[in-house]
């Protein structure tokens, strides 16, 4: 299966086109934490179970996401320096369907 | 002061182990936890959630691993410090430590184990201006002594488990309980949210949703705060502000003893043994880093076995010592019990 394109904007302001592979049931908490680009600590604290918010990004471009699980809107509703176009990262699976993805992290609290 | 072998700092799963392996070499543990219940993120962050990577465990709740860990232990009659955070380190010309907690408690120990996961949970404080100022003069994170809320006027702020349960306990004990929250859903058991409806037809808790503080006022202490309630702001009288967003894990003070720290975690010697840079401080679990480090379970309770092995090698230099199996030795336990495999029987047949 082939890898798709996705745009993280660190929480630097730098920006990075990365290689995610649609096959390994990975999220984008976890391509974030492949590539390094965030400290170790600062993101994917509770493993990925929409938790912690430690994951929070933006959505910066008009691409398809799958819809908020009642999860996700609630640990948002407590979490910090949430935008109308925050994520969970954790919550949003690379599939195909979200090939060009870009999204910002939110600051580490 | 409590005197033990081993100072364990975190009552997870890996600190949880290394007390079963500690005592199979004869060897006292003593826990601290910033918690006040034992099982760190197991229990705080996801109790009620699977497991399905514990060796002989097809699928395991995280609560009931805790559970299970702590009947395994039971016979090596650990001791605890809980609701105490490891402050300070102090180093003994005989290469022994005195460990101290925000709250005085100390601790002499021959060998330390920094089990601590990602860190002691600490409150998830809210952003807002000049919040700092205003901690212990009417922002408090926790609850602690509900009394110094009685007659007093109270808001909350949060929508979780822990914003509703203390709404609901302290609507008879304050003059005023304001809960306020971003949503008008909220997160948590319920009979929790059932309750704080009742309470607000009784008229004994007002909920202001969706809403938020975005500021605090004050010139001594917290005397009022600024809520945004659907786009408009509005000012409200209170005594207390108690923000419930959860906790999330910081290193903390362990970050100044001197330990090498990468990654937010701790470096070990993993070719052998888990210690630190400092002899005598091990770190094992989540909370330590190694080349090919893998932050699992199974991963601490492997360097808590060789953890306990080094640590008996310090304390008893040259002693011999060989590696016993419990399936051949049983268990024996500081409380004087025995645990071990039924003997065969050997009988002729007639």
């Amino acid at each position: 299966m082939s890898d798709i394109k996705i745009t993280i904007i660190d929480r630097d302001g730098a920006s990075h086109e990365v290689d995610a592979p649609t096959d390994m049931n990975m999220n984008i908490m976890e391509l974030v934490r492949a590539y390094e680009l965030a400290p170790e600590g600062t993101i994917g604290i509770c493993g990925g179970m929409a938790m912690c918010a430690s994951c929070q990004c933006y959505v910066v471009n008009d691409v398809d996401l799958p819809e908020k699980s009642d999860d996700e809107e609630a640990m948002l509703s407590e979490a910090f320096h949430v935008k109308p176009n925050s994520r969970l990262g954790c919550q949003i699976n690379i599939t195909p369907e979200i090939e060009g993805l870009v999204v910002e992290l939110a600051p580490e609290y | 002061m409590i005197k033990t072998d081993i100072l364990i700092i975190g009552a997870g799963p890996t600190g949880l182990f290394a007390v079963f392996e500690a005592g199979l070499l004869k060897l006292k543990c003593h826990i601290i936890d910033a918690l006040p219940q034992i099982g760190g993120q197991l229990s705080e962050l996801y109790p009620k959630k699977p497991i399905f990577d514990i060796p002989g465990f097809p699928e395991v709740l995280a609560g009931d691993l805790i559970k299970n860990q702590m009947e395994q232990i039971k016979q090596f009659e650990p001791g605890f410090t809980l609701g105490e955070r490891a402050e300070t380190i102090e180093h003994q010309e005989d290469g022994t430590f005195i460990v101290t907690t925000d709250k005085g408690t100390q601790h002499h120990a021959n060998a330390i184990a920094i089990a601590g996961g990602l860190g002691s949970f600490e409150p998830r404080k809210p952003v807002i201006e000049d919040i700092e100022f205003y901690e212990d003069k009417g922002v408090e994170y926790f609850v602690k002594d509900p009394e110094r809320y009685r007659g007093k006027r109270v808001v909350l702020a949060g929508g979780g488990d822990s914003a509703l349960d203390w709404s609901i306990f302290l609507a008879n004990v304050a003059s005023e309980v304001t809960l306020i929250h971003r949503r008008n859903e909220f997160r948590g058991a319920l009979d929790s949210v059932e309750k704080v409806q009742e309470l607000k037809h009784q008229g004994k808790i007002r909920l202001i949703t969706p809403a938020e503080v975005i500021g605090l006022n004050g010139s001594e202490k917290l005397e009022s705060i600024d809520i945004e309630e659907n786009g408009a702001h509005r000012k409200l009288e209170t005594d207390f502000l108690i923000p419930l967003f959860g906790l999330t894990p910081k290193l903390g003070p362990i970050a100044n003893w001197g330990l090498e720290i990468e990654k937010n975690a701790i470096k070990v010697n993993n070719a052998l043994d888990y210690q630190t840079n400092i002899p005598g401080i091990y770190a094992i679990g989540d909370v330590n880093t190694y080349p090919g480090k893998l932050k699992l379970i199974l991963c601490g309770y492997h360097e808590a076995t060789l953890m306990c092995q080094s640590v008996y090698q310090r304390m008893n230099p040259g002693k011999k010592y060989v590696l016993k199996y419990t399936t051949v030795s049983g268990v024996d336990g500081f409380d004087g019990t025995r645990k071990e495999a039924e003997k065969a029987v050997v009988k002729s047949i007639d």
